[in-house]
């Protein structure tokens, strides 16, 4: 309003305001990983192995997973939806991929990730298609799809598990590879998280994913074709969740109905920690990465400092809310900030 | 009275969903809805709610039928109290959580919370606490659960959704620490037996259904008959309007995931008593059962609507579903959870079907306008209300 009075003042208010919000933005991801350089040192200091190349490689590794399914969750709340049923989209795919060994002895290890990948697409079509389509809110179908996949997942496996012995030892090797001493997990997910990241920034249909986050209605009105885009994003956090699930397969071999039911959590806490904003419109993937990363230190750190994995879930908890907590009070100071100096501005 | 007003208005204008944002100021009409929704027959809330709770009822009817047609046992009182143990703890925990739905808020935690008050229980009496004292730190243990998601909510002003899903985590996690992969199960017998006798004189009825039924008639009088009743459906539907109108709503709502918590928490002792034990992975999964118990008895997802009634006969439809599934022996209890997904799913789509009509009218009269002027800005549509998340 006090740029209709006075014109002068205008171009310079919404560049100040992208360069304070920016800035906000950036001090989010290096507050993570000021963190986790402070938790690696505390507990390397408690107990020095922690800093040596196995545990390293095994954290790494243990991320991979998170991070991938992280990327597409992070890109659905980024629209202003949520999706809970990742973590029986992973249970299925690894339950339907991994038995394609049993079934077809010989089968190529990238046939198995692409029927994955198909298995997670489904889901995600199904779910995205309901959610945009239907317009429903996506928390309710989404937490339907958790159980309904997950009972499907049931009927298929039946009594029967996949277990290690039917996989083939190029399968299961796969966590444990490695190329420059990093996991090659760790790496593919990293060229996975690169490219959402790219085109998040980079492209239209990716800055409306903002856009529409920010404020559906408007997004509507300026043109953004809102179901499409909520859909493909869906679509993608399926993808990657099936993806996720031949991940799971490989790391954890015997696989049974239950296979990673609660994951969803996990996943969702890691992309709230990393910064993305749970009402959407804000956030990058690098963050939710690297939340998943933080996560992931955070029980391999009490791991080694002894405290038992029975904490993990209790922890996990905590953090999610510190975040959103933690977001809200930042939020409130951008805001106030802003006003501030928009008056300045004004006057 | 002030707030019967906005509810007859804004009801009658937006049979849909409006979401979460604040995109459209209030009172702005939108007509597009307004008007399928009369074309419909839907205005007026009084004939939709009434709608809603006959189809319950045929639904409850239908479902009976099938339960009778399966097997001669369906209506025996074994079958009818298993059905009621089964869907007694569920249906009180759906009480408070159609308040809270009502005001547009929703409490994921609910499960989580149920099962910590159950751990503790089992925790404090192999601590051989009497079991007066479990029973007051039990309250105040739901007290301060509730709170923890109250604060969160109206103090802090963080989303509901968000902060249920992190205590959700939060309560489980700490439930699976206090008893570790113990299991407790020595309590007296005057308690485990809640879970195998019904009401003296009824042996159809459990405890569980009949403490239901009580609090129903309760819950039922404050939300239709008081002025605190009708200040949350004035919430529900606008909290600015309620505000200004002198609704204290973070008061409200706090009070409400206070009742939420100290509902879950007698609920999981009562729940552990009907078990006889208390182990771990106790509730889990509880909070779907429970929003699909509300959402079917025709409470809006986005506050506002819904009715007691329809949420107790909700009830009986989805307990009376799965009893009828699972005495026919092609079921099991893992195909439920599938029938008990796609309730949730059709109980919010359901509602919509008006709007689907509506705009696949609007694509035809818009495919037809183009056949006459080339430019389609011009018959440019109402936009579409949002959809997204609850707030």
């Amino acid at each position: 309003m006090s740029a209709a009075r006075e014109p002068e003042a205008e171009p310079s208010e919404p560049e100040s305001q992208r360069r304070l919000v920016d800035v906000v933005l950036r001090a989010r991801t290096f507050g993570i990983i000021v963190v986790l350089g402070v938790l690696v040192l505390i507990t390397a200091l408690i107990q020095s192995r922690f800093v040596g190349g196995g545990e390293v490689r095994f954290i790494l590794s243990q991320t991979a997973l998170y991070a991938l399914v992280a990327v597409g969750e992070a890109m659905v709340i980024l629209t202003r939806n949520v999706d809970l049923s990742v973590g029986s989209v992973v249970g299925l795919s690894a339950y339907v991929s991994a038995n394609m060994f049993g079934t077809h002895p010989g089968i190529p290890i990238v046939l198995v990730f692409l029927v994955g990948l198909g298995v997670g697409l489904g889901c995600g079509v199904i779910t995205g298609a309901i959610t945009a389509i239907g317009r429903v809110p996506s928390l309710v179908v989404t937490l339907a799809m958790l159980y309904i996949i997950r009972g499907v997942d049931t009927i298929i496996v039946g009594s029967g598990v996949v277990l290690a012995s039917t996989e083939p030892n190029s399968f299961l090797n796969i966590p444990t590879a490695t190329i420059f001493g990093l996991p090659d997990l760790a790496l593919a997910v990293a060229v996975v998280v690169a490219i959402a990241a790219y085109y998040l920034n980079s492209y239209r249909s990716g800055r409306d994913l903002y856009a529409i986050g920010s404020d559906p209605d408007a997004a509507r009105r300026a043109g953004i074709p809102v179901a499409k885009r909520v859909f493909t994003a869906f679509v993608i956090s399926g993808g990657l969740a099936g993806l996720g699930g031949v991940v799971w397969a490989s790391q954890y071999a015997t696989i049974e109905s239950t296979a990673a039911s609660g994951l969803e959590l996990q996943i969702i806490a890691s992309v709230v920690v990393g910064g993305v904003a749970i009402f959407g419109g804000s956030g990058s993937v690098v963050g939710a990465a690297l939340g998943a990363l933080l996560l992931q230190t955070i029980n391999s750190a009490l791991n080694v400092i002894g405290v038992s994995s029975i904490w993990t879930e209790a922890i996990s908890g905590l953090l999610l809310i510190t975040a959103i907590t933690l977001d809200r009070g930042i939020q409130l100071r951008v805001a106030a900030a802003l006003r501030r100096r928009r008056v300045r501005l004004g006057a | 009275m002030a707030p019967e007003i906005p509810i007859e208005a804004t009801e009658a204008a937006q049979p849909v969903p409006a979401g979460s944002v604040a995109g459209e100021p209030p009172g702005a009409p939108p007509p597009e809805g307004g008007r399928a929704a009369a074309r419909f027959g839907l205005g007026g809330v009084f004939g939709r709610l009434v709608r809603w709770e006959v189809a319950l009822c045929v639904a409850l009817v239908f479902v009976f039928g099938i339960g009778v047609d399966a097997s001669g046992d369906f209506l025996s009182n074994y079958n009818l109290f298993t059905l009621c143990t089964n869907i007694g703890d569920l249906a009180i925990m759906a009480l408070p959580m159609t308040l809270i739905v009502m005001v547009g808020e929703i409490d994921l935690s609910v499960a989580s919370t149920l099962a910590l008050s159950a751990e503790t229980l089992g925790y404090l009496w192999s601590h051989g606490w009497p079991m007066a004292a479990i029973f007051v730190v039990v309250i105040a243990l739901g007290v301060v659960l509730g709170a923890i998601n109250g604060l969160l909510v109206t103090k802090v002003g963080l989303p509901s959704l968000a902060v249920t899903i992190g205590t959700l985590t939060l309560y489980r996690g700490l439930a699976n620490v206090v008893l570790g992969p113990l299991t407790v199960s020595d309590f007296p017998a005057p308690f485990n037996e809640l879970g195998v006798n019904g009401v003296p004189g009824l042996p159809f009825l459990s405890w569980s259904v009949a403490i239901f039924f009580v609090l129903a008639v309760i819950f039922g009088v404050v939300l239709h008959g008081t002025p605190f009743g009708r200040s949350l459906y004035a919430i529900g539907l606008n909290k600015e309007a309620a505000s200004h109108a002198g609704i204290r709503v973070p008061r409200v709502k706090m009070g409400l995931f206070i009742l939420s918590g100290v509902v879950c928490a007698l609920v999981g002792m009562l729940y552990a008593f009907e078990l006889s034990s208390v182990g771990e992975n106790i509730g889990i999964g509880f909070e779907l059962m429970v929003i699909t118990v509300v959402l079917l008895g025709g409470v809006s997802i986005f506050g506002g609507r819904g009715t007691i009634i329809g949420v107790v006969l909700a009830a009986f439809v989805y307990g009376g579903l799965r009893s009828a599934l699972l005495i026919s022996s092609s079921f099991n209890e893992n195909d439920f959870q599938i029938v008990s997904g796609g309730l949730l799913i059709l109980s919010v789509l359901v509602p919509n079907v008006p709007l689907f009509a509506e705009r696949a009218r609007e694509l035809m009269r818009r495919r037809a306008a183009r056949g006459i002027i080339v430019s389609p800005e011009s018959s440019s549509p109402t936009p579409p209300p949002t959809q997204g998340m609850v707030t």
